[in-house]
């Protein structure tokens, strides 16, 4: 026999009330354990979807930041251009590594998405795109043959999406044009998985958008030079550059006040289990008065009795912690789905990221819970006087 | 080895019930030796309850002095009192209270546990053979009769070899036939192993069985 059978005995005792004491605790857990996973997932997936893009630097025509930082990761409406020739006078520059000019189109195709009707995403690109990017393999198929060639490239999923294979024939709407699929890459786990490629000049020929880009992407040789680089473009007309880590601190902040939302959620949660774990001890001292005072007749000391209340506690909390680690674990898909429903923006990859270390810190952070949130009802039991504890049951 | 069981002068316990105050023990003087069988007996609101309580350490006294094995327990905190309470005082009530989540056998090994001895399954195992519940042991307290859980708690208050037992009202919720075997237990305790036994009831035939009968009323010995 030892205090945690006993214990362990004790909350058998009221099965129901267990429980659910048991279940708040694990809600509580199960949300905080999601959040932090959300949290180290979404900066994990972001930053990893930015280096993926495999430049530094983009620069776009001169519009909103906000705006060009969506349009670089989401592609779609609102789309400004600007003249080919700022990628002639750029390129040159020396302290540039690799350099890629893309336009970026989109379409409205109303057969899309089973008859729902949708955007497809065209992006023109040159065989520097595939430098900036070389883990893009080809799934099957091949590069195109020319660059005024009409022919596409399908990510991934945009290969998926439609059921295309290579050789077949796509048909893009309002411009009544058909182009031959040449290739399909591997998934990357970027925006580009949903993109349709086209050869830039096809692109500008295709949309009528001649000399026309909508965006440049750089990677410098040095990563130190970005800010100095940065600031020698500043006095070009019509222009704007975006740096990655500014793409990225802007999407971060974007989603940071969702985050301080989701936080006060969480805290308050934790809160509510808190208080629900030292009610329901607490009501079983009281409802247990006599049988404290019975324990301290036949030998119990205060601690004994502290220690009992309290390992109750803690038992009810690490149970807690145990179901709500195992919640949130298999939740985290549902979560994710809800998640990137909501967000106005979700890089691909996994969203809510939960690890080991998270399970174990959550583990931890219930038996915590369970320490503070036990030491006032095994106060309360264990200051009882013997003789009145045994009395008031009579 | 003559160290008085209890020695109490003056013992005086007084209850502030509104504006009054109710002396519910009134300058009793009482010494219990080793090996006496001690029956203290009177109507319900006697005192019986609250000198018993006092002697077995639960209660503290208003003034007088008393000292149980030989310490002096009149002012005594709390966690001195336990420390006398713990292996020295066997403790039986009148409705049982046992440990109602534990078995037979787990409510005598809780006793160890507190009282820190070792828990030797089969010693707490021949104990409930002695009480004759060998074939209980496993078996809650709801599933024992009235009998049977008074034997339990016999064993219970027996486990870490106190220097005496007290019991209020042992048989108070018992029938007659196993009031009286747990007397017999007492008295064969008593003669085999000169366990000191005082015992608090107001039923005068089986009271009347003790060696020694103390009758209280009003606070008071009122004689011997």
């Amino acid at each position: 026999m030892n205090i945690i059978s006993i214990a362990y005995k004790n909350l058998k005792r009221k099965r129901i009330r267990s429980i659910l004491t048991i279940g708040g605790v694990a809600v509580a857990v199960a949300v905080l354990v999601s959040l932090l996973g959300f949290d180290r997932g979404y900066r994990q997936s972001l930053t990893s979807n930015i280096d993926k893009m495999g430049y530094q630097l983009l620069v776009t025509a001169k519009g909103c930041p906000y705006e060009a930082a969506t349009m670089m990761l989401k592609g779609g409406g609102g789309l400004r251009y600007m003249d080919a020739n700022i990628y002639e006078k750029i390129s040159s520059d020396t302290r540039i590594d690799k350099i890629t000019p893309q336009l970026v189109a989109t379409e409205y195709d109303p057969n899309r998405g089973d008859g729902q009707g949708g955007f497809a995403l065209y992006m023109g690109i040159t065989d520097s795109y595939l430098t900036l990017k070389p883990w893009t393999k080809f799934k099957s198929g091949k590069w195109f043959s020319s660059d005024t060639a009409d022919e596409a490239i399908f990510g991934y999923e945009a290969a998926e999406f439609e059921q295309r294979l290579v050789g077949d024939k796509i048909f893009i709407p309002n411009i009544n044009k058909i182009m031959t699929v040449v290739g399909i890459f591997e998934r990357t786990g970027t925006q580009d998985d949903g993109t349709i490629f086209l050869p830039l000049k096809a692109t500008q020929a295709i949309f009528s958008l001649p000399d026309k880009l909508t965006g440049i992407g750089i990677k410098l040789k040095n990563l130190g030079d970005i800010a100095d680089f940065e600031e020698s473009l500043y006095n070009v007309p019509s222009i704007q550059v975006v740096s990655m880590s500014q793409v990225r601190g802007t999407i971060l902040n974007l989603v940071s006040s969702a985050k301080v939302l989701a936080n006060s959620i969480a805290v308050i949660a934790i809160f509510i289990a808190v208080i629900g774990v030292v009610n329901t001890i607490l009501m079983s001292v009281f409802e247990r008065t006599r049988e404290i005072g019975v324990m301290k007749a036949i030998g119990a000391s205060q601690l004994d009795i502290f220690k009992l209340i309290w390992t109750e506690t803690i038992l009810v909390c690490t149970f807690g912690g145990v179901l709500g680690s195992i919640l949130a674990f298999l939740g985290s898909s549902v979560v994710e789905k809800i998640i990137k429903g909501i967000l106005p923006y979700a890089p691909s990859g996994q969203l809510v990221l939960i690890n080991p270390g998270l399970l174990l810190a959550a583990f931890v952070g219930a038996i915590i819970l369970g320490v503070v949130s036990g030491i006032y009802p095994a106060w309360r039991a264990s200051s009882m006087r013997p003789v009145e504890a045994i009395r008031t049951g009579e | 080895m003559n160290t008085l069981i209890v020695k109490a002068k003056k013992l005086t316990k007084v209850y502030k019930l509104l504006a009054e105050n109710i002396a519910a023990v009134n300058n009793v003087d009482l010494e219990v030796s080793p090996g006496e069988f001690v029956s203290i007996m009177g109507p319900s609101g006697s005192g019986k309850t609250t000198l018993l309580d006092m002697i077995g350490c639960l209660d503290s006294i208003t003034s007088g002095q008393l000292e149980i094995l030989g310490n002096d327990v009149s002012r005594a905190k709390e966690s001195n009192l336990v420390k006398i309470r713990r292996g020295n005082i066997g403790f039986i009530f009148q409705d049982f209270s046992l440990i109602p989540s534990l078995t037979a056998l787990e409510n005598i090994q809780l006793t160890l546990y507190f009282a820190g001895i070792k828990q030797e399954t089969q010693k707490s195992i021949s104990l409930l053979e002695k009480v004759g519940l060998g074939h209980r042991i496993n078996h809650l307290p709801k599933q024992l009769s009235g009998g049977e859980k008074q034997r339990v708690a016999i064993a219970r208050a027996l486990a870490a070899e106190p220097k005496f037992l007290l019991a209020d009202e042992p048989t108070g919720h018992l029938d007659t036939e196993n009031s009286q075997e747990v007397f017999d237990v007492f008295k064969q305790l008593n003669q085999e192993k000169g366990l000191t036994i005082i015992v608090a009831t107001h039923d005068t035939e089986l009271g009347s069985q003790a060696k020694r009968v103390i009758y209280l009323q009003d606070g008071k010995i009122i004689s011997e």
